[in-house]
């Protein structure tokens, strides 16, 4: 993963509560290789008709949508299933960046693992934004800031997160620099409770 | 020393380190996989890595598995494959189709003794905070995250913050632990606990079995909540006993110490605390597509004209507009066309002998599919005999699996058909494209199958508690 402090693009409006995990990719697309690439499926049932066809009424397929790199929405985005799916979704379909009131935890911690950042931002500040879209916006992992034409927010990220999108580090590769803390630590754990330990089953 | 919450003792108890930016590395006890883990897997492949504790994985195959005889579809037969390859690959212990073990992970793990006090659990599904009835620290995770857990049986966490979940008092017949979980839910909304860790206590919680904590524990994340937990007691002493992966003999009283010793200190502090009176419980079902839409059956539908703000009212109408519901209309006057039984919220034996204290000697109007949790738990209803009340009631009682609560194995529901189901979510097309779910309890949906709308179970169990 490629780390990045500083995101300028369009921003796309959804204005929509609990956009959870099985709309962002329904549950019939996730047999898919990632390979294969998951930009088609993003929020599908959504963007097509009951005919299958693209829904031109949808705010995604607008044409002020096209290239869009930000997405604004409402509150609770993300719910739901741990499907990071969901997450290859939106970061194939060229976002790099959602802002909402509130997320779902086990999607915000997927989303920081593929670069995607979740800025929250208060609901009344999400509002304005969403008013004001397609705009141009840019934001800022070194100051927390959203800035466009005539507007400034301060968007609130955690700072572990932070430095994991600025650095794009990879967990695995730092994890193994304390192999042997952690063996030590199973080792103790094992004196402490054999039992994590299942013995052979019987019978 | 200050007192510890039950989250603390058991993040203290796993931390190996801390890192200067305050993420910390977390010693993982247990992980389970399922089908849905192939990313995972894919990601160690490509790296030429091994998994570093097999022993400590377990995969059960879930999500896929075909509850009629055979898959439903080449793809979803590769994928319940494509897990028996790489638990075979890599040594990991699975729970496949036509195991005995096999079931739901949420409910096998339990069943089996894999899930016990104490540990730290970790699957790459958002249901795991259920181990947590147990007096485990489970939760869901992502396949970055499965693949640095596979890799390293370790993963990094922020500490979520402490809450106090206590319902006292007792419960009316006919309200269980679904009730209690929409009900807090719909209290504090779908992201009503995020970032929290939730410690469910109270007079009410202990008062529940295994299985209704296992429930309660399960719908933690609906709520929005990271993971939830039940202070282990004797109550969960006597269910682990005995099972198979359990420990025994010398080890067990050692065991049990350790597991009792879990329980808050007196005096510990929250960052949240709620509580809830178990007495103005009532029977709940949802009316929209978010688990924070519920009401109790008595209710009617809400009227978007009267939210506070605009963008509620648009969520509020949006959500009727896809469930066909008028704004203002009595709950009971919903028609079902189908029920679905199961699922690692409610699949559970207790739930089905839930269900059959109200199908018992009555016929279903509409047709309805009950899964169990588990294989263990099929053949277990089968010897009480439920099973027979089930398909004299016109119902169809199938094999174990997440089945028609996830749809990916082809148990769905069809586009613009209500279903009354036991499941956790009620998103826009979890059951299928387009389908129109209704979250309740086991008694409510074969209530609900009984009369063909929503229904209030509580007369239809008169007499048969």
């Amino acid at each position: 993963m490629t780390g990045w402090t500083r995101i300028e693009g369009r921003a796309t409006a959804l204005p929509v509560e609990n956009i959870d995990t099985d709309q962002l990719i329904p549950a019939r697309f996730m047999s898919t290789p990632r390979s294969e690439g998951y930009g088609d499926f993003l929020l599908y049932d959504m963007r097509h008709g009951d005919d299958g066809q693209p829904d031109p009424e949808f705010a995604l397929n607008r044409p002020e949508a096209k290239g869009a790199r930000i997405l604004i929405t409402r509150r609770n985005f993300g719910a739901g299933s741990s499907r990071e799916a969901a997450v290859y979704a939106l970061v194939d379909a060229g976002i790099q960046v959602v802002i909402a009131p509130s997320f779902g935890d086990i999607f915000s911690s997927n989303a920081i693992n593929n670069g995607l950042l979740p800025a929250r931002l208060d609901a009344e500040v999400v509002e304005v934004l969403l008013a004001a879209c397609a705009v141009d916006l840019t934001v800022d992992l070194e100051s927390l800031m959203i800035t466009g034409p005539g507007v400034s927010f301060a968007f609130e990220l955690d700072p572990v997160w932070r430095q994991k999108l600025i650095n794009g580090w990879d967990d695995i590769d730092l994890t193994l620099a304390h192999a042997d803390e952690i063996a030590a630590f199973a080792e103790d754990r094992k004196e402490r409770a054999p039992w994590v330990w299942p013995a052979p089953v019987q019978g | 020393m200050t007192p510890r919450t039950m989250l603390d003792k058991l993040w203290d108890s796993h931390e190996i380190l801390t890192r200067e930016d305050g993420a910390s590395l977390l010693w993982v006890d247990r992980h389970f996989v399922h089908e849905g883990s192939h990313h995972a897997f894919a990601k160690i492949a490509e790296r030429g890595m091994k998994v570093r504790h097999p022993e400590l994985t377990f995969g059960v195959a879930d999500h896929y598995v075909p509850t009629h005889g055979t898959a439903a579809s080449p793809d979803i037969a590769r994928m319940i494959r494509t897990l028996s390859e790489n638990t075979a690959r890599h040594g990991i212990e699975l729970f496949g189709v036509g195991d005995p073990r096999q079931g739901i992970v949420h409910v096998s793990g339990p069943e089996q003794g894999v899930t016990l006090p104490g540990l730290l659990i970790v699957c790459g599904d958002s249901h795991t905070a259920t181990h947590g009835a147990l007096g485990a620290y489970s939760f869901g995770i992502g396949a970055t995250e499965v693949a640095h857990v596979l890799a390293t049986q370790t993963i990094w966490q922020n500490k979520p913050r402490r809450m106090r979940l206590a319902v006292e008092g007792e419960l009316a017949p006919g309200v269980g632990a679904k009730d209690i979980a929409l009900n807090w839910i719909s209290l504090l909304g779908a992201d009503g606990a995020r970032g929290h860790a939730i410690e469910y206590t109270g007079s009410a919680v202990r008062g529940l079995s295994v299985e209704g904590r296992l429930t309660l524990c399960n719908l933690s994340i609906e709520g929005g909540a990271r993971s939830g937990m039940v202070p282990p007691d004797e109550v969960t002493l006597a269910w682990i006993k005995g099972r198979p992966y359990a420990p025994s003999g010398a080890q067990w009283a050692r065991a049990c110490d350790s597991f009792l010793a879990l329980a808050p200190d007196a005096g510990a502090e929250y960052d949240r605390e709620a509580t809830l009176d178990a007495a103005e419980i009532a029977p709940i079902v949802t009316w929209g597509t978010s688990p924070e839409e519920a009401l109790p059956i008595t209710g009617r539908v809400p009227d978007p004209a009267r939210a506070r703000t605009e963008a509620e009212a648009k969520r509020i109408s949006d959500s009727l507009d896809y469930m066909g519901l008028k704004p203002g209309q009595s709950l009971t006057d919903t028609q079902v066309d189908q029920i679905f039984i199961g699922s690692c919220t409610n699949g559970r034996i207790e739930d089905l002998r839930s269900a059959a204290a109200v199908l018992r000697g009555r016929k279903a109007v509409v047709p309805g599919l009950i899964s169990p949790g588990s294989a263990q738990i099929k053949q277990q209803a089968e010897a009480e005999g439920l099973d027979k009340i089930f398909t004299e009631a016109g119902l169809e009682w199938v094999d174990s699996g997440c089945s028609m609560c996830v749809g990916m194995n082809g148990d769905l529901v069809a586009a613009g058909k209500r279903c009354a189901s036991t499941t956790n979510r009620n998103f826009r097309g979890r059951q299928g494209k387009g389908a129109r779910t209704h979250l309740m309890s086991p008694a409510m949906a074969a209530a609900a199958a009984v009369t063909g709308h929503l229904t209030d179970a509580r007369p239809l169990l008169e007499g048969r508690l």
